[in-house]
């Protein structure tokens, strides 16, 4: 990826994480910090695609346990965070 | 062929932008449900596009589908199956294999050894740093909290072994990348270092990922309970980074933008915290409180008792009642008790109150998370902020399975380790009453000296079993 593309990009989302977060209350710090925990794990994305091109039995191993690891970040973080956010349902309509 | 890998980037496109969506939405209590579902989609969607890339052998699609479903299903299932009152290790545990995973992609990539460029070399490395950090720390995190490791254990000269590990691993670091320059012509490179060696010894690379797991344990072993959540928090906002690190090496904006939204978002969220604890991160880091501090502040007085059926007296005949949950209702799993108790004395006629210090129990919000599961209504939760003032009029503060965030040696102890911290007034309350399994000092070993006031009484018990004893001796006061 050409480099100074690559640093925009760092820089806009940032900037957006900042932005998207500051004003929360405190009731939400909890469920916000196990929703950003879920959307992080993207990460599964990029060990799907190292292990795809993972040529030695050795890669294939790291890129297994990486997928492993990924794939648990993103199925429990959801699972917990869907949890705690369910909670709010009540809320809603006391509103 | 093309049109597939249009197909693919247009997914993680939409994907990333159902990501920040879904965490705008979740910053609100009206939408936050709405928020995970989005983001969720963008999961399923940009994990499924995956399976299309071009030139991935099937061997390792085989192998990549069984890794998510043996992942996937494990953590689905723990997360169904945990309580509510386990949560914070669980996102801890959860994000340390995030950053797990972010080490693995770099660990591939350094294998592999088709990277080339300075700046390439150099994001992985610390991605890899980083995610390695993450993985280890959140681990040790998740052993304190999950009971495993009793106590913060502290090395002779941490400091020292802290600092002089990390710069041994950022050595190492600076070694691959150095030698990591591939064959390709790299300006950066040749200017910072001149026309370098090519290959990094695989030594060299294991070298680092044992420091860099190292260091994450050491960093995290001495952190006592009480800053849990700020450490859990800061090391969600590393697996963050780490992920937006390996997003560059892999070529993948959506990684690129979700990893760095969620550590700018950790980031913030952790400064937040750290600050409702008035300790800086750095403070957290290298200067832990631990039981050492318990010697400084000798306490003088005695605490009082008080039986369950004076306490349902007192609560009964009061006009205002302010509750003060911590983490001993928590792991009590009390919340049930307490919120049938204050139906009890609402029907009394008595005004209930709920005052959550922002890092109550583990997590900051883990108490409203709590209350709202045990049903409370939210209006009848208060922050710091908005409540302590009412104190002064308050009959009563209950405070159960809390310590230091009422213990008044915050207010004065310029000596005391929590000194500075803003703590829930109680003991402004006309009386206050303990709810508390023994006599020890609290999770950071701190005498809490409101416990030895005049206007307040001992309620010794597990909390479940207190409330339910509060709550029968209520019922024969109907």
């Amino acid at each position: 990826m050409e480099g100074f593309v690559a640093a925009y990009i760092f820089m806009l989302a940032a900037f957006t994480g900042y932005e998207v977060i500051s004003r929360v209350p405190v009731i939400l710090h909890t469920p916000l910090m196990s929703g950003s925990n879920f959307i992080h794990g993207v990460v599964l994305v990029g060990a799907m695609v190292a292990l795809g091109n993972a040529d030695t039995p050795l890669e294939q191993a790291i890129g297994f346990v990486a997928v492993l690891l990924g794939a648990a970040n993103a199925a429990g973080g959801y699972v917990v965070t869907e949890r705690m956010l369910a909670m709010f349902k009540n809320e809603k309509k006391g509103n | 062929m093309q049109e597939i890998r249009w197909l693919i980037s247009a997914s993680y496109f939409i994907a990333a932008i159902l990501f920040i969506l879904g965490l705008k939405k979740m910053s609100s209590p009206v939408t936050a449900r709405k928020g995970i579902v989005w983001a969720g989609l963008g999961m399923v969607l940009a994990t499924l596009v995956t399976f299309l890339t071009p030139g991935m052998p099937t061997g390792n699609i085989v192998l990549m589908t069984i890794a998510i479903a043996i992942g996937g299903s494990i953590a689905w299932v723990s997360g169904k199956k945990v309580a509510m009152t386990d949560m914070p290790q669980m996102v801890a545990i959860y994000n340390g294999m995030g950053g797990g995973a972010a080490a693995g992609i770099a660990a591939v990539e350094f294998a592999r050894g088709h990277m080339a460029g300075t700046m390439l070399f150099t994001l992985a490395t610390l991605g890899a740093l980083i995610g390695s950090v993450s993985f280890s720390g959140s681990c040790v995190a998740f052993a304190k909290l999950q009971g495993l490791m009793k106590k913060a254990y502290r090395l002779p000269a941490q400091n020292t072994v802290n600092i002089a590990l990390a710069l041994v691993t950022l050595g190492l670091g600076i070694a691959i990348v150095w030698l990591g320059q591939a064959a390709s012509p790299d300006p950066i490179h040749d200017l910072l270092f001149g026309k370098g060696p090519l290959a990094v010894p695989p030594w060299l690379l294991v070298g680092f990922f044992i420091c860099a797991l190292a260091l994450g344990v050491v960093v995290t072993l001495p952190i006592g309970g009480a800053d849990m959540p700020v450490v859990i928090s800061l090391f969600n906002a590393f697996t963050g980074l780490a992920v937006g690190f390996e997003g560059y090496v892999m070529g993948n904006p959506a990684l690129i933008i979700a990893g760095i939204v969620v550590g700018a978002a950790g980031t913030l969220l952790t400064q937040l915290m750290a600050k409702a604890m008035n300790r800086p991160i750095t403070n957290i880091l290298f200067q832990p409180i631990s039981g050492e501090a318990q010697a400084s502040g000798t306490v003088n007085g005695t605490m009082k008792e008080v039986s369950a059926l004076d306490a349902a007296a007192m609560m009964h005949y009061a006009n205002k009642v302010i509750i003060i949950p911590g983490y001993g209702m928590a792991v009590a799993g009390a919340q049930h008790k307490v919120r049938e108790m204050t139906e009890w004395l609402e029907n009394a006629g008595v005004d209930v109150r709920f005052a959550i210090h922002p890092v109550a129990g583990r997590m900051p919000g883990h108490m409203n998370v709590l209350l709202a599961e045990a049903g409370v209504p939210y209006d009848k939760i208060f922050d710091l902020e908005e409540i302590n003032s009412d104190f002064n009029q308050a009959d009563i503060a209950l405070v159960i399975g809390a310590n230091d965030v009422v213990n008044p040696v915050a207010r004065t102890d310029k000596a005391s380790p929590i000194y500075g911290m803003p703590i829930l007034n109680a003991d402004y309350a006309s009386q206050v009453i303990v709810v508390k399994r023994g006599q020890g000092a609290g999770y950071s070993g701190i005498e809490n000296a409101l416990f030895y006031m005049e206007n307040c009484r001992m309620l010794y018990g597990s909390a479940q079993k207190v409330i339910a004893d509060v709550i029968q001796n209520l019922k024969t006061m109907e």
